[in-house]
């Protein structure tokens, strides 16, 4: 039998809501995986330590009070310099599509919005976890079109 | 995902402090993929103090995962290095897990201390019990990369859940106030086991009560009768005393035949979900093709060919 996979689910900054981020966790929790959900208010360092020390495959970011431009980029960045390159970052929350190219530059594979079915969210973590270069300081330049 | 060629390598980054690697390091033992064997026996010492392993077990929703942040806050404080293993069930349908216990941790994210400080949330996967038995080796890791103390924090556990003595040095319960009448402390079980009990939540009304049932049941044992302590995690009440008693807490040799009987089961229990036919004699079962004397015989049978 596989092993499953460690996915840590991270809500960062000052936002309060997390009820989507425990849908996503619920959903990953009955698709057989270990999901590691940090609570609420992190800062990008609690993340990234977090990810470190809990050795996620995946790291799962939801942010919903509009601070995700600065606040994802800022995680990616720190995995990075941790050496965290084959961590595989996606996101969620309230994120316009006019956002998404420059998410998707620093290397989080896939951004949800409200409405996407968790099915698909599952959809892309299996494809991502068949790849070998999906990491954030990773080759690879593909991402996931989130239906919504 | 780790490539055999560099096992050695990642052990010794680990083994030198690398948080990165010892973290990863884990996950391969806890995947089966390394074995304790084939690291340099490099056995903590024991010397400076009595105790390497603590479990703390209790009923859920009792406190342990505040209570266990404020007391290794209090040891990080003072230059202890303490790592934590925190269980949580895995669903035994789907096999995932909800690990959720970092929600209360604070010591973590505490940058004055976080470098004497580990916390790893773990499934109990396939293990039967409030604990894995596989906590033991991880434990047993974490000691040989430098960490001074291991504890690990169980389910929420029941009266009878005894499985955290087969894999821990010391034995923490803790207990909640207003936790039913003075009948429920002269239960047999969990408490039986205690090396120490902490009667958490001391703010709210019906601690000190139960404290006081508690020891007066104990009093019944004689000398050799665990402390009961008073405490908050969240109020920080109690907490200085606590983390001072339970850095030099004494084992009691207390049920000691109880305490082993747990091992045996445990390791038994370990042989049997570790056997090359479980999976297939469990699908035998689901399926109706073999009856449970059928499957104890198939499991017991290959066992006991390969040993001899």
């Amino acid at each position: 039998m596989d092993q499953p996979l460690r996915i840590v689910v991270a809500k960062p900054g000052l936002d309060g809501h997390d009820r989507g981020a425990k849908v996503v966790a619920r959903a990953l929790r009955d698709a057989g995986h270990e999901v590691i959900y940090t609570g609420l208010r992190r800062t990008s360092q609690q993340i990234v330590d977090t990810v470190r020390d809990e050795d996620a495959r995946f790291l799962g970011l939801s942010s919903l009070s509009g601070a995700h431009a600065h606040l994802f980029p800022q995680v990616c960045e720190k995995l990075r310099e941790a050496g965290l390159d084959d961590v595989v970052v996606f996101g969620g929350g309230i994120i316009p599509e006019d956002d998404r190219p420059a998410l998707h530059a620093v290397g989080i594979r896939a951004v949800f919005g409200p409405g996407t079915p968790t099915s698909e969210i599952l959809d892309f973590i299996a494809t991502a976890a068949g790849m070998n270069d999906a990491g954030v300081g990773q080759s690879s330049t593909w991402h996931w079109d989130a239906s919504a | 995902m780790m490539e055999a060629t560099n096992v050695g390598d990642e052990l010794e980054s680990a083994l030198n402090g690398n948080r990165r690697a010892m973290a990863r390091m884990l996950s391969s033992i806890e995947n089966g993929q390394f074995t304790l064997e084939n690291i340099p026996a490099k056995p903590p010492s024991r010397e400076s103090h009595a105790w390497a392993v603590m479990a703390i077990t209790g009923a859920p929703g009792v406190g342990k995962s505040v209570l266990v942040d404020a007391l290794m806050t209090a040891w990080a404080t003072e230059g202890v290095r303490v790592a934590l293993l925190a269980v949580d069930p895995s669903s035994p349908r789907t096999g995932g897990a909800l690990l959720g216990d970092r929600v209360r941790m604070t010591s973590v994210d505490n940058p004055a201390i976080s470098d004497r400080v580990y916390v790893r949330s773990i499934a109990t996967r396939t293990s039967s019990g409030s604990v894995p038995l596989i906590v033991e080796d991880m434990a047993a890791f974490l000691l040989a990369c430098g960490w001074d103390r291991v504890l690990i924090e169980t389910v929420g556990s029941g009266q009878a859940e005894l499985r955290c003595a087969a894999v821990a040095d010391r034995i923490v319960v803790v207990e909640g106030p207003a936790r039913g009448d003075g009948i429920q402390a002269e239960k047999a079980g969990l408490l039986e086991l205690a090396d120490i009990v902490l009667v958490n939540k001391a703010d709210l009304e019906g601690a000190e009560r139960h404290a006081g049932e508690l020891t007066e049941s104990y009093a019944l044992d004689g000398d050799d009768a665990p402390d009961v302590l008073l405490t908050s995690g969240l109020k920080g009440i109690g907490i200085p005393e606590a983390a001072k008693a339970l850095l030099s807490l004494k084992g009691s040799n207390r049920a000691l035949r109880a305490r082993m009987r747990e091992r045996l089961l445990a390791q038994h229990e370990r042989r049997l979900v570790q056997h090359p036919a479980y999976n297939s004699v469990l699908d035998g079962l689901c399926e109706g093709t073999l009856d449970i004397t059928e499957a104890l015989t198939q499991l017991k049978g290959d066992d006991h060919e390969r040993a001899s």
